[in-house]
């Protein structure tokens, strides 16, 4: 039931996402990047991220950060660069880039309140998939699907009952997202009965190259 | 344990049935410790004076719980999850047979009604695993008498299921159990999310946190549906 993303071995162009086709544009750009960065472990900016944690919820809690921040800049660069996306797709990316937003923000504030160091936003590289509207659809459907798992994955790992409650309220959100991207990009908006989970050694890796 | 309680029959059929039992089931909510936690226990003896108190069952939220009528612990928010997944595999069941729909959207309907059979299945097994008795499948019936409507119905209950199962997760004992629970939560969200927009409302209503159902809630709305 508790199905898995599966990376076959640390390099980056060996990278197995369940469910996501090889042959779309954004896999082909990740494993682009895979081959420019090399195939490295995880980067500084990350590994600060679990560094600076005092317990395992703040670890949790700034992993969430760092896929929300890449989200957020994923939907604000966007939606400024990528021409050609129908108006009513348009709209759901404002709609989308505007709540992960907010989940940065929450994050933000919840990390502090629990006495945390928030990390910084990373820096980031989209590489081409701004280059059409098909790209940009498709590396988002990699960015909400992996999101989804992500949270999954991390969830029962929380200690704190309303920090699950919380995660939960934004998993819910990110696998709204990722139905409706998938659905205006023609692809099926629920492609299992059982949503895959993934670690964060394997979330990690597949935003590695987003990460500049 | 409780000799008052037949496993056989299902928890909402007997709401649906018996006007009284709705009554006190709605007084649950608004009961609160000694009353709803009286009503709750329904004749059985395990008032017990022994101070019990742990950290993981607070009494005074636990005891007007709705969920007791399906099972202890993690065992009643599955069977409680497979009630609502039968009602969900039923009701696309039924609107797949209606001839309501065709081409892409009937194609849409059948891969969600096969991934709520599937949920049906995977709790009806973890029902078992858990050492319980699986909640018998609720006799239902479902308004078909448009299109429109159907889409409108299915997208409620969509956002319902989802609501249902993130109402339940702090709640959740077993990490194994909250883990298939997650699972089906952000599918039940993915399939509202795209029945919302093909009934044009947004996918994300609540904006960007979702917001949870408690069971007291989530059954009165389906109340009206049970046979």
């Amino acid at each position: 039931m508790n199905q898995k993303i599966e990376v076959a071995s640390p390099e980056l162009a060996s990278i197995e996402v369940e469910n996501l086709s090889r042959s779309t544009f954004i896999m082909k750009g990740a494993l682009a990047a895979g081959a420019a960065y090399g195939a490295l472990a995880v980067g500084p900016l990350v590994r600060n991220a679990f560094a600076q944690a005092e317990n395992g919820d703040l670890e949790i809690l700034n992993f969430a950060l760092t896929l929300e921040y890449l989200e957020a800049a994923f939907y604000a660069e966007g939606g400024k660069q990528v021409k050609g996306v129908p108006s009513d797709v348009a709209e759901l990316v404002k709609t989308f880039g505007a709540e992960e937003q907010e989940h940065v923000d929450a994050l933000t504030a919840t990390i502090k309140d629990l006495g945390g160091k928030p990390v910084k936003a990373p820096g980031v590289d989209f590489g081409d998939a701004f280059a059409s509207a098909d790209s940009f659809l498709a590396t988002a459907i990699v960015f909400e699907d992996l999101g989804v798992s992500a949270y999954n994955g991390a969830a029962p790992a929380i200690k704190s009952k309303d920090l699950l409650a919380t995660a939960g309220g934004i998993v819910q959100i990110e696998a709204r997202h990722a139905a409706s991207i998938r659905y205006a990009a023609g692809e099926s908006p629920a492609p299992d009965a059982f949503e895959p989970s993934a670690t964060t050694d394997e979330v990690l890796k597949a935003v590695e190259p987003f990460l500049a | 344990m409780s000799a008052t309680r037949n496993p056989e029959s299902s928890a909402l059929q007997r709401i649906a049935r018996d006007p009284h039992s709705r009554r006190k089931f709605l007084a649950l909510t608004g009961g609160t410790g000694v009353s709803a936690a009286l009503l709750a226990a329904c004749g059985d003896d395990d008032e017990e004076t022994t101070p019990t108190t742990t950290e993981e069952q607070p009494m005074d939220e636990t005891g007007g719980d709705p969920l007791a009528d399906f099972g202890e612990g993690d065992l009643g928010i599955v069977n409680y999850a497979l009630t609502l997944e039968y009602l969900e595999a039923g009701f696309y069941a039924a609107v797949i047979k209606s001839g309501l729909f065709k081409g892409d959207q009937l194609a849409l309907l059948k891969v969600i009604g096969d991934h709520e059979a599937q949920h049906v299945d995977a709790l009806t097994a973890t029902a078992k695993d858990l050492g319980g008795t699986p909640a018998p499948e609720p006799k239902a019936n479902f308004p078909l008498d448009s299109a429109e409507e159907v889409v409108a119905l299915a997208a409620t209950v969509e956002n319902l299921g989802a609501a249902a199962y993130l109402g339940q997760a702090a709640a959740i004992q077993s990490p194994d159990v909250l883990a298939a629970a997650l699972s089906i939560h952000t599918v039940e969200a993915r399939h509202a999310a795209v029945l919302n927009t093909l009934a044009g409302e947004p996918p994300t209503p609540d904006g960007a946190f979702a917001v949870p159902a408690d069971a007291e809630t989530v059954l009165a709305e389906v109340q009206p549906f049970l046979a």
